[in-house]
């Protein structure tokens, strides 16, 4: 039995998860139209390679990108590039971005280059890298970065955690991934464990998910009985039902005991931690050459007909998704994409299901934030609750009087957003908005202050110039000058002298 | 005795200070230094001076208030209040209105522009480029917004427009909460 540590507060959420019932998969009708906007990642948005009135196939590379922190977007069925045009994305600011729109066939062919790999082990570690990279794989557990730029470290790995944790309430996508293809991430951790030599592999599961510990467990027995040796090397750990538990640096402290230094990554503790559906992502890239085309979402919420899982294909309007779960509108009904504490709800239910969509959350429209706030009462629940070390109360009188140089110095910037000290507030202080609100001001703060400081070194620049030609001006007029002075002193010169002649 | 050594305090510490002085001269007066590092740097000249520097040269003669700054707002104020230790003191409404609507960029229509350079010579932060008889254009990233190159410098009335940069996901901002209701909330 591996030792396990806690960190710091946290809460005990109810969970919900029976509402979607994880052992069950259900897939969707093909959509009329796929919405796929070019920047799914953090990091730079990737650039069309198609153009309008091209013709596509599932699995076409259709924008790509060179830079290092990017993700390329693949169409994710068959059908003809009607439109590369600004679309809602499905973020709370309801701001549009560059898409792909595709109109589907029906056909839903897959594009011939793509062929399943015969001899995966045989490829060597670059060739995978660059075929993940290829994949267009980024984190699926929300955090959204691309993958293949966490899979070359400059340091020895010790530790390689397999995320399906899971802890928001509601949500199952996971579970029933771990249920539904627990050999498929039994397989991608045996080839992250080829990239990057780890000491140990283990892959991590909530307590409150017996039947994904249960599969993946038989999933490693029965590969070991078909003589696959190396996975007796993967662990399976329950780790205890605490919300945010399943968060990065939360989880790494739960299972290690290392804390991820501020503004670090865990690489720089020895962890690489890769959620259980990038895992599952990674072995298909791999082993069937496809690339990130559909993934799994929990469609579920107290409005929810009929809540489930689905399996969804990237672009997918998240109304066609709603309906397809038997809800016929959105209208009273709060729709939000991700759980009921870290989730954006949205303004809208036109843009389409990304990469980062674990869950579409059907919820009664959000009675308003401010309703019933009380003051502070100071009574310190919110610090004991935050995972994160921080001091919720002070953060919330500095981000109310915008003190920034306060507000950096209490850490804002590494508020995870979790919603536990908005959860245990008996005031009901909506204290999480005030962090997004103070980090919107902080970054916007820190912009402006990096155009004033390039303003002032134009002007400077400027008037330097200024000045210069000025000066040069003034040096010319008074060489003319000189000169016509010297000219005329010649002249005189040369008359005096025929006159001395 | 006590003569003495009160002359020889005196003339030690006079030299002492005296090569100080020289060995850490301080170039330039560092408090109009820190005072232009508060002040916006959008160059509109809206105090009534020819640039954020002189301003801020101003402000430390005491020949100018702190509340001349437009573009600064009121967090501009309450900075040079704490800075300087001074009073915050409301806008001057001479110096014209904060603007509310965020950062504003010009923008040249390309269609009716004449080409006649008098906006490229105005611009404090060398943001529009363009030479004489041909089509000007504005770098978005270095403009200020300051306001200079717009009519009635620019003699067409409908080339030169301020306009709100376009948000995006990195520039969306959330609301400020409102603050609670000390509990008499129905």
């Amino acid at each position: 039995m591996k030792k396990l540590w806690t960190f710091k507060g946290g809460v005990k959420l109810a969970g919900f998860k029976n509402l979607s019932k994880p052992s069950v998969v259900k897939s969707l009708p093909l959509p009329k139209r796929i919405i796929l906007p070019l920047r799914q990642h953090i990091g730079e948005p990737a650039e069309p390679i198609v153009e309008v009135g091209d013709k596509v196939y599932k699995g076409q590379a259709i924008a790509t990108s060179k830079s290092f922190i990017s993700a390329s977007v693949h169409a994710s069925t068959s059908g003809t590039v009607i439109e590369i045009k600004k679309h809602n994305i499905p973020h709370q600011s309801g701001v549009s971005e560059l898409c792909i729109v595709i109109e589907t066939d029906g056909k839903d062919e897959w594009y011939p280059n793509i062929k399943p790999n015969h001899n995966p082990e045989d490829l060597d570690v670059d060739e995978i890298r660059a075929r993940i990279r290829e994949a267009g794989i980024v984190g699926l557990g929300g955090a959204v970065f691309p993958s293949a730029a966490k899979l070359k470290p400059t340091r020895q790995i010790d530790t390689l955690i397999i995320n399906g944790v899971e802890c928001e309430p509601y949500i199952t996508c996971d579970d029933a991934l771990m249920q539904s293809c627990p050999d498929e991430i039994v397989q991608g951790v045996l080839l992250l464990r080829k990239l990057l030599s780890p000491l140990e592999c283990i892959i991590a599961i909530e307590d409150n998910k017996p039947d994904a510990i249960e599969a993946i467990k038989n999933s490693i027995k029965k590969l070991r009985e078909q003589g696959e040796g190396r996975v007796a090397t993967i662990k399976v750990i329950a780790v205890p039902t605490v919300f945010p538990t399943g968060g990065e640096k939360q989880l790494i402290k739960v299972l290690t005991g290392k804390e991820v230094p501020k503004n670090g990554l865990p690489y720089e503790v020895g962890i690489v931690c890769l959620n259980v559906g990038t895992t599952a992502a990674i072995r298909n890239a791999i082993y069937l050459g496809t690339p990130l085309v559909s993934r799994y979402v929990t469609v579920t919420g107290p409005l929810a007909k009929q809540p489930a899982n689905y399996e969804v294909l990237i672009g997918t309007p998240i109304e066609d998704v709603i309906q397809a779960a038997g809800r016929v509108s959105v209208d009273n009904c709060a729709v939000i994409m991700g759980g009921p504490m870290m989730g954006q709800l949205l303004p809208d239910s036109q843009s389409p299901v990304v990469k980062a969509t674990n869950c579409i959350l059907l919820e009664d429209i959000t009675p308003d934030i401010h309703t019933n706030v009380m003051p502070c009462i100071r009574c310190g629940s919110c610090a004991s609750a935050c995972p994160m070390n921080l001091l919720p109360q002070q953060l919330y009188w500095h981000a109310r009087e915008k003190s920034f140089q306060k507000l950096d110095h209490y850490n804002l910037l590494d508020c995870i957003e979790c919603g536990c000290c908005s959860v245990v507030c008996p005031s009901k202080i909506p204290l999480v908005h005030y962090f997004r609100f103070a980090k919107s001001e902080l970054k916007e703060h820190e912009l402006n202050t990096k155009i004033a400081e390039q303003s002032r070194v134009r002007t400077q620049v400027r008037e330097a110039r200024l000045e210069r030609i000025k000066r040069e001006q003034d040096e010319r007029k008074a060489q003319r000058k000189a000169d016509r002075l010297k000219k005329k002193a010649a002249k005189q010169k040369s008359v005096e002298e025929t006159l001395v002649e | 005795m006590a003569i003495f050594i009160i002359t020889l305090l005196a003339l030690f510490f006079g030299i002492a200070l005296g090569y100080f002085s020289i060995r850490f001269r301080v170039e330039g007066d560092p408090i109009v230094e820190q005072i232009d590092a508060v002040l916006p740097q959008t160059q509109c000249a809206q105090c009534g001076y020819p640039g954020c520097r002189p301003y801020a040269e101003a402000i430390a003669k005491e020949e100018a208030e702190i509340n001349q700054c437009p573009p600064g707002g009121e967090d501009g104020i309450k900075a040079l209040a704490e800075l300087l230790g001074r009073e915050i003191i409301p806008l001057n409404p001479e110096n014209g209105s904060a603007d509310e609507d965020g950062r504003m960029i010009a923008v040249i229509n390309e269609e009716t522009c004449i080409g006649c350079t008098k906006c490229v010579q105005v611009c404090p932060v060398d943001a529009i480029v363009g030479a004489a008889k041909h089509k000007h254009n504005v770098i978005n990233e270095y403009c200020t917004g300051c306001e200079l190159c717009i009519p009635p410098l620019c003699p067409v009335d409908d080339c030169i427009q301020m306009q709100p940069i376009e948000l995006t996901v990195s520039t969306w901002k959330w609301t400020q909460p409102s603050p609670y209701d000390h509990g008499r909330a129905a």
